[in-house]
């Protein structure tokens, strides 16, 4: 049996809880992710995409329900395990590519090999080299990440994501601040990572073209999956 | 990136390498700070040596002298007194009791340098119609010279004292109309005196001294002043300077005479002292919480202008630790790096002001003195501020929520 990647067991996220101004984001979310699926999460501005993907992505915690990761529930480990497995296990692509303007395209490849072993080598490096190789960068990867467009800092953005080599790459809108061409490379490339090295893939979007090519649509609709 | 970096040495320097303004204007006021500091420490220690050396090159470090003469009141019975009012006797000049004998013992204290015997005592100098008084030394030269340097303060003719030789004070050779070679008169109350000729001139510094002092050998001061043997003072020297009161106390203690130590003598001069170094203090509190206050502020907004960088570090993995040395390490080498500057900033102004500020007679004011442990101290001090001032920064980098870091 092919084990899921992520599963989420009736997750729930709710903000001021038990005070008179509590808000519910998200309700009873059964979801799970297959190893090497390409899923979309669709729905409207304030449905609570970017929560559920920033649940899945370990950066906040459910208040309600389960996470389970590779198998493993999540609701009972620590700060440090949670850091530990945000580095090894998952790989972000933000929506402003958010790449850090102090280091080059290069460095910002390295640097979640670098954060998680604490001093840079020459494997970093190489393995660096390769992703942006495969990214088409290569040739930049000596410019600040400040010097670059927006569609080469998202392609940055991706081989940063893949650096790990993480059973789970999440990308919030990568495409959403990107022209139709630049767009349709950033996707491209996410759907060849995908199907190259199998990993699996949950992508926020707007747009239902890209949407359509991926292997899954989920929708949510006012904190809860659709249909 | 070499091999031996880690992550937050790397990210530190970055950060403040692309933050050049706010670098640049920070490390610009932590270098004024500590070239203040390093000015004013350098400055008021050379202050301090140079005064010493000139008080104890002009004056013994502990002098023993015969203790104070007392009128006891007549007593009857018990607790009768006879007299109401008891008058303090005249001082009349005594000689120090077996003084050779207390001599021998001090010299056998192993923080005794030199013992030297003195006489003192007041006369006349006559030469043809003018005449002046003095304050006459007899002194044995061979071991007074080692406390006082009087050979230092010649400005004419030689430190030589023989049994019928003078030295005097520059002002009174000029009152008197002597020059080296010629003869004086020299008379005390009781009518003794002794014609003796000038040697050298001295100039000790000090107008009411050198209208005053005048040197003679310690069996012509014994003669003319009627003590033939006698001495009214021991001068001494000692290894340590700083402990004068201490032996100076162990001396009366074990023996009948006053000791008076330079520090006691000169008691204002440390009072000003102390006063110079509780300010100076004053002044490294201030400069130093100005330049914590700096760099916490420069901190603070780059957390704030990095909270997006910060998230994202946090969604790769880097721990609260990771990010908390990061901003911890900035300001460190802020305060190392504005050290570095301010170090030499100070030694500049050192070098400048020690070439401008000189004394009424053109030496120098202090000696330049930049003792390698005070621009230790002051980059250590200074990177160690810089690391406190990166603590509260630090902190709220290292609990920023990458959620929120991140959509913010």
């Amino acid at each position: 049996m092919v084990e899921d990647v992520i599963r989420l067991e009736k997750v729930g996220k709710a903000y001021n809880l038990g005070l008179p101004n509590e808000t519910e984001v998200l309700r009873d979310i059964d979801m799970n992710v297959a190893r090497g699926e390409f899923v979309a999460i669709m729905g409207p501005s304030g449905s609570g995409k970017s929560t559920l993907l920033n649940i899945i992505g370990l950066l906040d915690r459910p208040t309600a329900g389960r996470l389970f990761i590779n198998g493993a529930d999540t609701s009972a480990l620590d700060e440090a395990a949670i850091t530990r497995l945000r580095g090894h296990v998952i790989g972000f692509v933000f929506q402003y590519h958010h790449l850090i303007t102090a280091f080059t395209a290069r460095e910002n490849v390295m640097m979640p090999m670098l954060v998680n072993e604490g001093f840079p080598n020459a494997a970093m490096e190489q393995r660096a080299n390769e992703l942006l190789d495969r990214v088409g960068l290569r040739k930049v990867a000596h410019h600040l990440a400040s010097n670059m467009s927006g569609g080469q800092q998202q392609r940055v953005a991706v081989a940063r994501a893949l650096a790990m080599n993480p059973d789970l790459v999440l990308a919030d809108e990568p495409t959403g601040n990107l022209d139709t061409t630049s767009a349709d490379g950033v996707f491209d490339l996410l759907r060849q990572v995908n199907r190259r090295t199998g990993t699996s893939l949950v992508m926020v979007t707007h747009n239902m073209e890209l949407a359509r090519r991926c292997d899954r649509i989920v929708e949510v609709v006012d904190g809860r999956i659709a249909g | 990136m070499s091999r031996w970096t880690p992550f937050e040495w790397i990210a530190a320097t970055r950060f403040l390498r692309e933050g050049r303004m706010q670098t640049l204007f920070i490390i610009g006021g932590i270098a004024i700070g500590v070239g203040v500091i390093v000015f004013m420490s350098a400055m008021l220690a050379g202050l301090e040596i140079n005064f010493i050396k000139r008080v104890l090159t002009s004056q013994p470090h502990i002098q023993i002298l015969p203790p104070d003469q007392i009128a006891r009141p007549l007593r009857g019975g018990q607790r009768v007194f006879e007299d109401a009012v008891v008058q303090r006797p005249s001082q009349r000049i005594l000689s120090i009791d077996q003084w050779a004998k207390i001599r021998q013992e001090l010299l056998a204290m192993p923080e005794i340098r030199t013992v030297s015997p003195t006489m003192a005592g007041s006369a006349l100098a006559v030469r043809g119609d003018a005449s002046r008084s003095i304050s006459l030394s007899g002194v044995e030269p061979e071991t007074y010279f080692d406390i006082v340097r009087v050979p230092d303060y010649i400005v004419d003719g030689q430190a030589r004292l023989a049994s019928d030789d003078i030295v005097i004070g520059v002002e009174l050779a000029r009152n008197l109309g002597a020059s080296v070679g010629d003869k004086l008169n020299v008379s005390v109350a009781s009518g003794a005196a002794r014609a003796l000729t000038v040697t050298g001139l001295i100039d000790l510094g000090n107008k009411g001294a050198n209208q005053r002092t005048a040197f003679v050998a310690l069996r012509t001061a014994q003669s003319l002043l009627g003590m033939i043997g006698g001495v009214t003072t021991l001068d001494l020297s000692i290894a340590d300077i700083y402990v004068a009161d201490t032996i100076a106390r162990q001396i009366q203690a074990s023996n009948d005479v006053e000791a008076d130590s330079w520090i006691a003598t000169n008691a204002q001069f440390f009072t000003a002292m102390q006063a110079q170094k509780s300010t100076n203090t004053l002044i490294r509190v201030f400069v130093g919480m100005s330049v914590t206050f700096g760099i916490a502020a420069v901190l603070v907004v780059s957390v704030i202008q990095r909270s997006k960088e910060i998230g994202i570090l946090r969604a790769m993995g880097a721990s609260r630790g990771q990010i908390m040395r990061v901003f911890l390490l900035q300001g460190g080498l802020l305060g190392f790096v504005g050290s570095l500057f301010g170090s030499a900033l100070g030694a500049a102004a050192l070098i400048y002001w020690h070439a401008v500020a000189r004394q009424a007679d053109g030496t120098e004011l202090f000696p330049l003195i930049m003792e390698r442990q005070l621009f230790i101290i002051t980059a250590a001090g200074a990177t160690l501020t810089g690391l406190v001032a990166a603590m509260a920064p630090a902190l709220s980098a290292a609990k920023l929520d990458p959620v929120v870091a991140i959509r913010g």
